[in-house]
């Protein structure tokens, strides 16, 4: 059983972190991230051709999470693989050891490293949840019974700052509705939001896990605010990185805070280093979860 | 010309009890959809006795120029005002862009009632074939003026794959081969086969597409 679901079903404040896997097949600095993150997390997500930019497979990067001894977070994305390569990867999943599954869309291929590629989106999130579930089930999307089934862990993305609100919270209750048991929010930057979408979804049995950034530079600030997608740091929070000294240190002590702050509301966090791996244990200790 | 089919009939009465119409308005086009027999003035008559022995009520219909052109639209639907408001939804036999057009003009709940199948070519009166995708990354410099997107079923740029059979296609078995009849025709013209194409560039493809003249005086076409 995945220690993840185990210490979330339990109650514990849980932390995970997340690794992107190497552009290429030297996964010597990917080990050493695991490593450095890893004993302090419950579960680390592995993403999956994040930005729309090429790297390894989550799913061969997940499964060398777990051969060193750490729990991964399997991250499949709708844009790169349609409804027979996701069903596929997930069995595939399941027989290499991955319990959790973390569902997101994808990013627009045009904004990555590959623009001129096709974006698949043959499912989306809320769909593939939903396959998952099926397969948890004992059949895949049409329903034929799978000779031996799955157990997956569901999750799925949400961000607490979305407005129109309205809008945010009934696509993430359609995710529970398809199977998300938990939520890995985008970073959070207004406690009181973080606490309006636990308040409104932990009643329907879904744990939420809240993103915590950590702005590591000036330019980590300006890249979010110009690149990500759905994504603005707010101008004080900005303005505190970037008047800071030392930026990198501003980012963990601003971090820690927010993970005090998240620990009285939430049922964990999601530390984003934005690969800064030493951050991880300097915020774990400051905010006294260690 | 835009291809449209009829949509199922028994989705379309689904369709109008999901938002409780009784009382209903037909637009149709008279554009593609009247030269593919499937929205002009007769096809919408039909659907009126259609709707009507089905139990529900017409409270008028009309038959728009071009379905798909705002402005028109508009004034289409102020001529029939009256009709519009006394209806429950709107059923709009037309392509896609036209239903959306009359959901943009109208209040009311509007409701497509064709299927918007392909771009196509007219063969002859009545025969319709698709031949373009339109995937803004035009190939037929080098295939012959034959798309392979859009002719061979998989899309694929460099063939034949390997179902094809005595020059036939694996899906369309009654069809011969696109990669055949792109090396045949370039060998007729003398010109020498076709070297591999590069994977398409799918970012022109940009959705939604959107092309402003007034903006491209200006330097600003998309």
């Amino acid at each position: 059983m995945s220690r993840f679901r185990d210490a979330l079903e339990r109650g514990e404040f849980v932390i995970t972190g997340e690794i992107a896997p190497p552009l290429g097949t030297d996964l010597a600095a990917m080990r050493r991230s695991i490593e450095t993150i890893g004993p302090h997390c419950h579960a680390i997500n592995i993403t999956d051709n994040q930005g729309a930019s090429l790297h390894l497979s989550s799913l061969a990067a997940s499964r060398v999470a777990l051969e060193m001894g750490f729990e991964p977070i399997f991250q499949q994305t709708c844009r790169d693989r349609n409804r027979l390569a996701l069903q596929s990867d997930l069995l595939a999943a399941w027989t290499l050891g991955l319990e959790n599954v973390l569902m997101v869309t994808g990013d627009d291929p045009r904004g990555g490293d590959h623009p001129q590629t096709k974006g698949v989106f043959d499912l989306d999130s809320t769909q593939l949840l939903g396959v998952a579930a099926g397969m948890n089930a004992g059949h895949d999307m049409i329903g034929r019974p799978l000779k031996g089934g799955t157990d997956f862990f569901l999750g799925a993305a949400m961000f607490p700052e979305a407005e129109p609100w309205d809008m945010q919270l009934l696509r993430a209750t359609r995710k529970v509705e398809a199977g998300a048991r938990f939520f890995q929010t985008q970073a959070i930057f207004d406690v009181s939001k973080l606490e309006r979408a636990v308040t409104a979804l932990r009643p329907l049995g879904a744990k939420i896990i809240a993103g915590v950034l950590v702005l590591r530079s000036a330019r980590a600030v300006d890249f979010i605010n110009e690149r990500l997608a759905g994504l603005m740091v707010p101008e004080k929070i900005g303005s505190r990185i970037k008047r800071a000294g030392d930026p990198a240190a501003e980012a963990i002590a601003l971090a820690t805070e927010q993970v005090r702050a998240a620990r009285e509301i939430a049922d964990g966090v999601h530390l984003m280093t934005l690969g800064l791996d030493e951050a991880v244990p300097r915020i774990i200790a400051g905010a006294g979860l260690g | 010309m835009i291809i449209t089919r009829p949509r199922d009939w028994g989705r379309i009465k689904d369709n109008l009890a999901e938002v409780g119409a009784e009382r209903v308005f037909i637009m149709g086009c008279g554009q593609c959809a009247t030269v593919a027999g499937t929205g002009g003035e007769k096809e919408v008559l039909q659907a009126k006795t259609a709707l009507e022995q089905a139990g529900f009520s017409v409270t008028g219909w009309a038959v728009g120029e071009v379905t798909c052109h705002s402005g028109g639209t508009k004034l289409e639907t102020r001529k029939h005002y009256g009709d519009l408001q006394a209806a429950d939804a709107v059923l709009v036999l037309s392509c896609g862009a036209g239903v959306q057009t009359v959901a943009d003009a109208v209040s009311k709940p509007v409701l497509p009632g064709l299927e918007s199948v392909f771009l196509g070519n007219v063969v002859r009166h009545g025969v319709f074939e698709e031949r373009c995708q339109m995937c803004g990354d035009c190939v037929l410099d080098k295939t012959a003026g034959i798309c392979p997107v859009t002719t061979c079923p998989k899309g694929l740029l460099n063939g034949p794959c390997g179902g094809m059979w005595n020059g036939m296609c694996e899906v369309l078995t009654n069809r011969e081969c696109t990669h055949v009849r792109i090396q045949r025709r370039l060998a007729e013209q003398g010109r020498g086969p076709m070297g591999v194409l590069p994977p398409k560039d799918y970012s022109k493809k940009l959705k939604p597409g959107s092309v402003n003249l007034r903006e491209s005086k200006k330097g600003g076409v998309r």
